[in-house]
Order: C-alpha cells, then sequence, then structure tokens
C-alpha cells in the first residue's frame, strides 16, 4: 500500500499545454504514471506526449475517468482551475502553482473541504509511491520503495532528505510536499493520520520549516495518535524575524514560528529531529531497528 | 510588502475609516511649515518599516513648530533597528479618553480572516497576546460572506463598550475588513485606535503588510514601494526574480528552493560558520538568473566565500552548470567557490564544472564545511 497516489492512479493534468504542463507530463509518464487527459480551453482535440487534450475537465472526465488532477496553470488562473476539478468531482487535486493570492487560496480552501475533495498544496512539489506514479515536479530516480512515509513543506530539501534516505538503502511508502504556503489544502496532520494508518509505512519523517503552527499542531497529534517513530527536521534555525525565506509562509511573525519553538513541541512528542537532513536517514535507520 | 504608516492612514481613510491626518515631511523645515499649518500641539513620527519606533525614540511630541522642527531634526536620519529615517509624519495631538486595538489578520492555524480587538490599545498587541491574552477579543470572518454585522456589533460589547459608542465601534471594524480584502492585506491594523474626549474614533496609527501574491493584481501598489526601505540587493534580487535576504554573515549561499536555502544557512551555522544571506534562484532557473545570483552574493563586501547548493528537480544540472560558467565569466570571482551539485542530468553539469577548473563536492555537510574553513582562511578540507 501507501497513501493517496498508486498504481490505479488515472491523472490529469490540467495546463498540460503550457511549458511546465507539457515538460513534467512528459516525465511523469516515463516514471510510468498513468496520465490520461490533459486540459486547456481552447486546446481541445491536440495531443501532448499521446495524452489527449480537452476543452474542460468535465468533458475530460467524461471521456477518461481520471480519479485525480496535477494544476500546472499559473498563479491568476489557479483557482479557476481548483474549482473546475471540485466541481467535476475530482477526489485529489494536486496545486504545483505558486504565487496564488492568499485570500484567494481562505476562499478555494472552504470551498474545497465543503465538497470534500483532498488538495494537495499550492506551491508545492506534489507527491510520490515509489515504483507506482509521481504526481508532481519531483526527480523520480532519487526515490525507492520502502517503509518510510515523507511529509514537507518543502520542494527541494524534500529530495534532499529522500536522496539521503534512498544512498542509506531505505526506501519510502509515500512523500508527500504539503507546500509553503500560509493557506495548504493538506496539513502535516492530514498526512500524518493517512501514514499511521497505512499498514506499509513503518516510520515517518515530518520536514517543517519556519512560519505559522502546523509544526506544533502536528507535535499535539503525534502525541496523541501516532504510534509510528517520526523522525523530524525543521529548517530556519537561522532565520530572523520578520523576513520572508522565499515560502510565502515561511517568515516568523510576532514572535511566533521560530524553529526552536517547533523543534522543542516536536521533541517534547517524542520526535527524533536532526540538526541537518543527512541525519534523517541515520536517525530513521535507528529507529526502524 | 511593507508600506508607510501615512499610505496606511490614506487607505483607511479612503474606506471611511476616521484617520489622524498629518502632513508627511522630508526636513525640518517642513516639518516646521506643517506644525504652523496644524496651529496646535502636534506629533512628529518617523515613517519606517519596523515596530517599536516609540520605545526607539521615533515618535515625540512638540508643543510649537520651534519644537515640531527640532523634533524632525532628531528624527531624520536616526537608524530605528537598521532602518534609516527618511520622513516623518507631522500629525496633531489628540486628547484621548482610551485607546483601543483593533487590528485584521490571517489566521494561519483556522485558515480564516480574524478581527481581533483589544481594550490594552497603544502597546505591543503582541505582548498583550503573550501575557494577558484574555483581554483580546476575536471574530473570524466566513472566507465567502465575510465579517457580519452582528460579529462587529459582538466584539463591541466584548470589549465592554458603552451602547452609544458600540455602532461606530462596529462600523469602523467592517470598514477595515474591507480594506483588508480590498488591497489583499496580510496585516491591516489600527494602534491605538482613540477614542477621543469628545467621543468619537480616531485612528492614530495605522498599519498594513500587502500580500506579497496578491501585488499582480494590484499594479497601484507598486507605487506604494518605498526604494529607499529596502536594502539595494534586495531590490536587484526582485526584479530578477530572486528570493534574497540579506544576513549579517560572511558565507554567501547560492541554493534552489526555499527550504534548502534554509537548511543551508543552517548547517553552515552548524559548522561554526554565519550566512550572509538567504537565496533562493527558484526554480528552473535560467544560466541569466543563476548568473545574477552569483553576482548579487558576491557584491556583498562581507563575504568570504560562497557555497552554490544545487539539489536538481525542475532545475537541470547542466542549466546551473552553465549558468555557473557564465557568470563566472562575466564576475570576478574573489573568493573561494565551493560547489555542491545533485540532480537530474548532473553528471553533465559536473563534468562541465570539472572542464572548467572547478571542483564539486558530494554533500551539502562537505559543501558547508568547506565554505565555512574557506571563510576562515583555513585551507583544505574540513
Amino acid at each position: 500500500m501507501s497513501v493517496l497516489v498508486n498504481r490505479e492512479t488515472r491523472l490529469l493534468v490540467q495546463g498540460i499545454t503550457g511549458r511546465e504542463g507539457s515538460f513534467h507530463t512528459a516525465q511523469m509518464l516515463e516514471y510510468g504514471t498513468h496520465v490520461v487527459a490533459g486540459v486547456t480551453p481552447g486546446a481541445a482535440g491536440r495531443e501532448v506526449h499521446g495524452v489527449p487534450v480537452f476543452n474542460t475537465v468535465a468533458d475530460a472526465v467524461a471521456a477518461t475517468a481520471p480519479n485525480a488532477s496535477i494544476i500546472y496553470v499559473p498563479a491568476p488562473f489557479a483557482p479557476d482551475a481548483i474549482y473546475e476539478a471540485v466541481d467535476a468531482g475530482l477526489p485529489l487535486i494536486v496545486c504545483i502553482t505558486e504565487g496564488i493570492p492568499t485570500l484567494e487560496m481562505v476562499k478555494v480552501y472552504q470551498y474545497v473541504q465543503a465538497r470534500g475533495c483532498r488538495l494537495i498544496g499550492p506551491n508545492c512539489p506534489g507527491l510520490i509511491t515509489p515504483g507506482q506514479a509521481k504526481v508532481g515536479i519531483m526527480p523520480g530516480y532519487i526515490h525507492r520503495p520502502g517503509p518510510v512515509g515523507v511529509v514537507s513543506r518543502s520542494g527541494t530539501l524534500t529530495y534532499e532528505v529522500v536522496w539521503a534516505l534512498t544512498q542509506a538503502g531505505i526506501g519510502q511508502s509515500t512523500a508527500v510536499g504539503i507546500g509553503g504556503d500560509p493557506i495548504i489544502g493538506t496539513s502535516f496532520i492530514d498526512v500524518l493520520a493517512m501514514f499511521q494508518d497505512d499498514p506499509e509505512t513503518e516510520a515517518i519523517v515530518l520536514i517543517g520549516e519556519i512560519g505559522g503552527t502546523d509544526e506544533e499542531a502536528a507535535a499535539g497529534y503525534i502525541r496523541e495518535h501516532v504510534t509510528k517513530p517520526v523522525v523530524g527536521f525543521i529548517a530556519g534555525r537561522t532565520a530572523p524575524p520578520g523576513k520572508r525565506m522565499g515560502h510565502a509562509g515561511a517568515i516568523i511573525s510576532g514572535g511566533q514560528g521560530t524553529a526552536a519553538e517547533k523543534i522543542a513541541a516536536l521533541e517534547a512528542a517524542g520526535v527524533l529531529v536532526a540538526e541537518r537532513p543527512a541525519q534523517v536517514a541515520e536517525l530513521i535507520r535507528k529507529a526502524l531497528g | 510588502m511593507n508600506i508607510h504608516e501615512y499610505q496606511a492612514a490614506e487607505i483607511f481613510s479612503r474606506f471611511g475609516i476616521p484617520v489622524n491626518h498629518g502632513k508627511v515631511c522630508a526636513t525640518s523645515e517642513e516639518a516646521r511649515a506643517a506644525a504652523q499649518e496644524i496651529g496646535r500641539p502636534v506629533v512628529v513620527k518617523a515613517q519606517v518599516h519596523v515596530g517599536g519606533r516609540g520605545k526607539a525614540g521615533g515618535i515625540r511630541l512638540a508643543a510649537d513648530p520651534d519644537e515640531a522642527e527640532a523634533a524632525a531634526r532628531q528624527i531624520l536620519g536616526m537608524d530605528i533597528r537598521g532602518a534609516t529615517v527618511h520622513k516623518v509624519l507631522v500629525a496633531p495631538a489628540v486628547e484621548m479618553a482610551h485607546e483601543y486595538y483593533l487590528g485584521v489578520v490571517l489566521d494561519r492555524a483556522s485558515r480564516r480572516v480574524v478581527v481581533m480587538a483589544s481594550a490594552a490599545g497603544g502597546i505591543d498587541i503582541e505582548e498583550v497576546a503573550r501575557e494577558t491574552p484574555e483581554k483580546i477579543v476575536r471574530e473570524y470572518a466566513d472566507p465567502l460572506l465575510g465579517l457580519h454585522d452582528y460579529q462587529a456589533r459582538r466584539l463591541g460589547f466584548a470589549l465592554g463598550l458603552e451602547p452609544d459608542l458600540v455602532r461606530p465601534f462596529a462600523a469602523l471594524a467592517r470598514q477595515l475588513y474591507a480594506a483588508y480584502v480590498a488591497v489583499d492585506a496580510s496585516l491591516a491594523e489600527i494602534n491605538p485606535l482613540a477614542l477621543t474626549t469628545d467621543r468619537s474614533w480616531l485612528a492614530l496609527d495605522s498599519k498594513i503588510v500587502l500580500d506579497d501574491n496578491a501585488l499582480f493584481r494590484h499594479p497601484e501598489h507598486e507605487a506604494l514601494r518605498d526604494p529607499l526601505a529596502e536594502d539595494p540587493l534586495e531590490q536587484e534580487a526582485r526584479a530578477a526574480g530572486i528570493s534574497f535576504v540579506k544576513l549579517d554573515g560572511t558565507i554567501g549561499c547560492v541554493v534552489n528552493g526555499a527550504g534548502l536555502s534554509m537548511a543551508t544557512m543552517d548547517a553552515v551555522k552548524l559548522y561554526g560558520g554565519a550566512p550572509a544571506n538567504f537565496l533562493d534562484v527558484g526554480g528552473g532557473a535560467s544560466s541569466q538568473q543563476v548568473a545574477t545570483a552569483l553576482r548579487l552574493v558576491l557584491s556583498d563586501p562581507n563575504v568570504r566565500a560562497v557555497l552554490i547548493n544545487i539539489f536538481g528537480g525542475i532545475t537541470r544540472g547542466d542549466v546551473v552548470a552553465e549558468g555557473l560558467l557564465e557568470a563566472l565569466r562575466t564576475v570576478e570571482v574573489r573568493v573561494p567557490l565551493v560547489i555542491r551539485l545533485v540532480g537530474t542530468r548532473q553528471e553533465e553539469g559536473r563534468r562541465m564544472l570539472a572542464e572548467a577548473g572547478l571542483t564539486v563536492v558530494d554533500t551539502m555537510e562537505e559543501a558547508a564545511q568547506r565554505a565555512v574553513a574557506a571563510a576562515q582562511g583555513r585551507e583544505g578540507r574540513a
């Protein structure tokens, strides 16, 4: 097993004719993901790397029955793309797009929640179940199938940790990038619950960063509900307050959201917190015995 | 994006919020003239993008134009927590019966916008939240419907306002919420919100932080940007689409990805060094962007070594190598360079760098250790 995506995933790509959409469609196909359709308004009838393109998500759903969508649509149009996927009944929507206005995401979040869909992101690298399906922009070759579930707010930092695991001979069940924005569809807690319930996940890696209090909330959840070992890493120990560190959500504001607070909360919940990304692999090895 | 108090006050005013109108002055002579025109005691306030102005001596009362001129002379050019004062706001001094706090902010935990009010106004609201959280009352706005009238009234009642003051206060809260949404703010704050001795409401200090992600749909906000308040390197980076934050260490960092960039800074610190900056070249970085990044980092005179850490995902190794080589042709590199390159097409990238006589290390830890050693003038391996 795994969480969220697997061999049965039938993927729709929104924004498939764009530069990013087209490039990553090729990459995902190469990895073995079943990309069944693409959508670009006005491009129906075309094919991108052999994938049929439709004008609307509803048309694509009727013709190809996808069960997940990935969005590579520019920020001004991405909320609309999410609404279209929700209204077409797609249960899983992954939004890669960076730079969506926060107040739009407040509305999007409410809309998605009310309709029972699962949104991953935005501003995320997507997710991958190694050997089964890659629904995102991460390099596939750094992963290998195995027992460790990875959940992270970051992109390349996740690759760094996953690469360290793989080089240590430790594979991953699923790696989920939940995104670096202040408002994201899926939180640490949501993914922790999935990993706790997944029989093939034996240990969990949580990669957080400064800003917000999601790591603290995750720590509380871990203490109450997670019995599997959890190893953490928090980026931004050296980040100054009041400055946005790249990610819209990575900012220490009002003295809240520091790395020190997050590390303390996680350690208090029994999480082993690594000092550097490569150490995550060492701690996981110990945890797995 | 931060804007000045006087700019926030202008925005609030457009939404019907009564603000304490003043005059923005760049010289002490202008401040004198402004005080003259106002014709009664004034307050002279530093216009900077940092908090704690009062404690730093950036806000002064002046009884007459002479005092206003003297106060402005003292404040202009003053350094407040790293920000130089280039402008002051001269506004009428106000007789207050009580100071309140009213703010609108994104609450990340509930994923909603929250309107907060407190009768403990005029002081740092974060301090109130920490020490006496019960003194802050909150109402969460519906994401689709906004702040209801009854919610705004409830804030007023919860503050213990006298009945005749509740409705005007509620109107103010709704106006502030409307302004927050209309300009795409991440924070809109009135602190203090004065109840004057003649029982009317007046915003004495106005603060707005704008959501950077929404700037694309507010071209009018570009005019609010103060080039003097921003580090010149940070401005150059922004123009190039690079995320950059200047720090005070000696090791320049060029990294792809925000999380990895922070982790790289942390690794530098862990091995005894200090990062000179945060820099994320972003996904799909072009040669030109990487070159610009390197130039930015090298233009900081404090930089003694540069650490380049690229983990390819969207960013291909050969593209990065090409950018580095191009940058190295146009930029004089006066400090040791440590490169770590992993990811898509890494072999091509590494080969290109090796052919140019550069060495690439394997891990981020090794790269950080070497950069720290190089910055401290220690040769060889760490």
